[in-house]
């Protein structure tokens, strides 16, 4: 089963009964993997009779593909058995670690792009595609560190990943705009040069200035609409590669669910643009 | 952006002391950073992993201790919380399942030592998310004589009525302020079918589920039951149990 390439919602708990009963107009959700981790219970309920009506899209955010041990077995078990259960259309992760000593940490954790760090990253996407039988995507994070030990720039890097394992690439437009806001540089070049037949879904969210140094630092948080200048660059990058499943994630200071589908009607336009321009 | 390189990249650390370092920064900004993350570590973005975080381990205790957080206020959760969080970070990226161990810090904090009932609340509020997530099981309508019967639910007995303290608060609505009998209470959780539900359990049917859960024989339980009430009606309390779902269902 493959996406057509519509906007879908990133899919709260409060939302549950507003996305069941939506319209099925193209309209799909993303849900964090880790968060129907559980043995039963209502929340692999609502999923299942969610995931009936409209496609589903598993996004984790705790596999650690970046760090520097094999991807963990057990949770690999448990990714392969949410892809099992709920044949999602898209399965994505990340190009961070957040596991480490046999402590979590709930965050994507930063990691200096070396041959080293490619070897093991291209070994665990190996192994999780594996596990789960499928392709999957792997997402572009968000920079506040300048890190002096990076060999290869993002782009090759993730590039070099999707060669040799096969897998695709989950392209973040606010995270490319948070990073170039924050380390210096053109969100605008950095789009322009990312390869769009490796993209399989691009990712739109909202941000915020940090609560001491503004605008200087951005933060990723997930807990506003989308920016106008990420507008912009969603705008430009889908001009240029053309049309691709589109996620608007939100997860903090979670809106009523005709507020996100308002949200989801500009990005919709956009795509529909592409689209014509492409016909 | 820094999607080019260096002219003269510094000698890369390892992965492994850099990931070791990292982590160790990351939870204790007192630390003197390593070498490998030293550079990092004093830049104001370091702060942005540091806080997510503690705030992404704040945020699931506050969701999985609800209670608890509307008997003592967001604040003095949030900073409670944030001890427990540096004395035991989360293991398992699950995070529904996280801080089992609140219950026994909130026992031996000593600015919670004037609310007696927290931890039994805080007892309470963990096996209401045990019940939401557990496996999908039928209770039993009938357990069939010499059936080993298991406990689909959790109890718990405390000295305090954490009972109706959690009964009153668990909900979103204004809270019951009425009197209430200061003496012990105890309190089962199940899910038997989709929704988790609760009930008062007196001291003998705690006893009794406890001794299913540890996997005594129903000769045991029902010894313990009336170990704990020597008055205890032994088959109203098993019919009790089971119209509460309270039992598993046996492949008989």
């Amino acid at each position: 089963m493959t996406l057509a390439p519509t906007v879908g919602l990133g899919l709260k708990a409060q939302h549950y009964a507003d996305a069941l009963a939506a319209p099925a107009d193209g309209l799909w959700f993303e849900v964090h993997a880790e968060n129907y981790m559980v043995e039963g219970g209502p929340r692999l309920a609502w999923l299942e009779a969610i995931r009936a009506r409209h496609p589903v899209s598993l996004h984790g955010v705790a596999l650690s593909l970046a760090a520097d041990a094999p991807a963990d077995d057990a949770h690999l078990a448990r990714l392969a058995r949410l892809v099992r259960r709920f044949e999602p259309v898209l399965v994505s992760e990340h190009l961070a670690w957040s596991g480490w000593g046999g402590a979590y940490f709930p965050d994507l954790l930063p990691v200096p792009r070396t041959g080293k760090s490619l070897e093991r990253i291209v070994a665990n996407v190996d192994r999780a595609q594996e596990a789960m039988g499928r392709r999957i995507a792997i997402e572009n994070p968000s920079h506040y560190l300048r890190i002096a030990a990076h060999e290869w720039d993002e782009i090759g890097f993730m590039s070099e990943i999707a060669r040799r394992t096969g897998c695709g690439l989950l392209l973040d437009v606010n995270n490319v705009h948070v990073s170039a806001n924050n380390l210096g540089g053109s969100a605008e070049a950095y789009l322009d040069a990312f390869p769009g037949d490796l993209v399989t879904e691009i990712h739109l969210a909202g941000h915020k200035p940090d609560p001491n140094l503004g605008d200087a630092l951005l933060i990723d948080s997930h807990d506003a609409p989308v920016a106008p200048a990420v507008w912009a660059l969603f705008a430009r990058l889908v001009g240029r590669i053309g049309a691709r499943p589109t996620l608007i994630e939100r997860d903090g200071d979670v809106p009523d669910f005709p507020t996100l589908l308002r949200e989801r009607a500009i990005a919709g336009e956009t795509l529909g643009c592409a689209l014509r321009v492409a016909a | 952006m820094d999607i080019s390189v260096d002219a003269a990249p510094a000698p890369a650390p390892s992965m492994r002391s850099f990931q070791d370092a990292f982590a160790r920064a990351l939870l204790d900004p007192a630390l003197e950073p390593a070498a490998e993350i030293a550079d990092l570590a004093r830049q104001p973005g370091f702060a942005v992993y540091r806080n997510t975080v503690m705030k992404g381990c704040i945020d699931a205790l506050q969701a999985n201790y609800p209670t608890v957080e509307r008997l003592v206020g967001e604040e003095w959760f949030r900073a409670a919380a944030r001890l427990y969080v540096l004395s035991a970070p989360p293991a398992s990226p699950v995070l529904a399942q996280y801080g089992d161990g609140f219950e026994g810090f909130l026992a031996g904090f000593e600015h919670a030592a004037e609310l007696p009932y927290l931890p039994g609340v805080a007892r309470l509020d963990r096996y209401w998310t045990e019940a939401h997530i557990a496996r999908d099981e039928s209770p039993a309508i009938a357990v069939p004589p010499g059936c080993l019967p298991t406990a689909l639910a959790r109890a718990v007995m405390r000295p305090q009525p954490i009972f109706t303290i959690w009964q009153r608060n668990r909900a979103t609505g204004p809270v019951d302020e009425s009197d209430m009998a200061w003496r012990g209470e105890g309190a089962l959780l199940s899910r038997p079918r989709d929704v988790v539900r609760w009930m008062g359990l007196e001291a003998a049917g705690c006893a009794f589920l406890d001794a299913c859960a540890a996997g005594r024989p129903l000769g045991d339980a029902c010894e313990a039951a009336c170990r704990a009430d020597p008055g205890v009606d032994v088959t109203a309390l098993f019919e009790r149990l089971l119209e509460a779902g309270a039992l598993r269902q046996l492949d008989a």
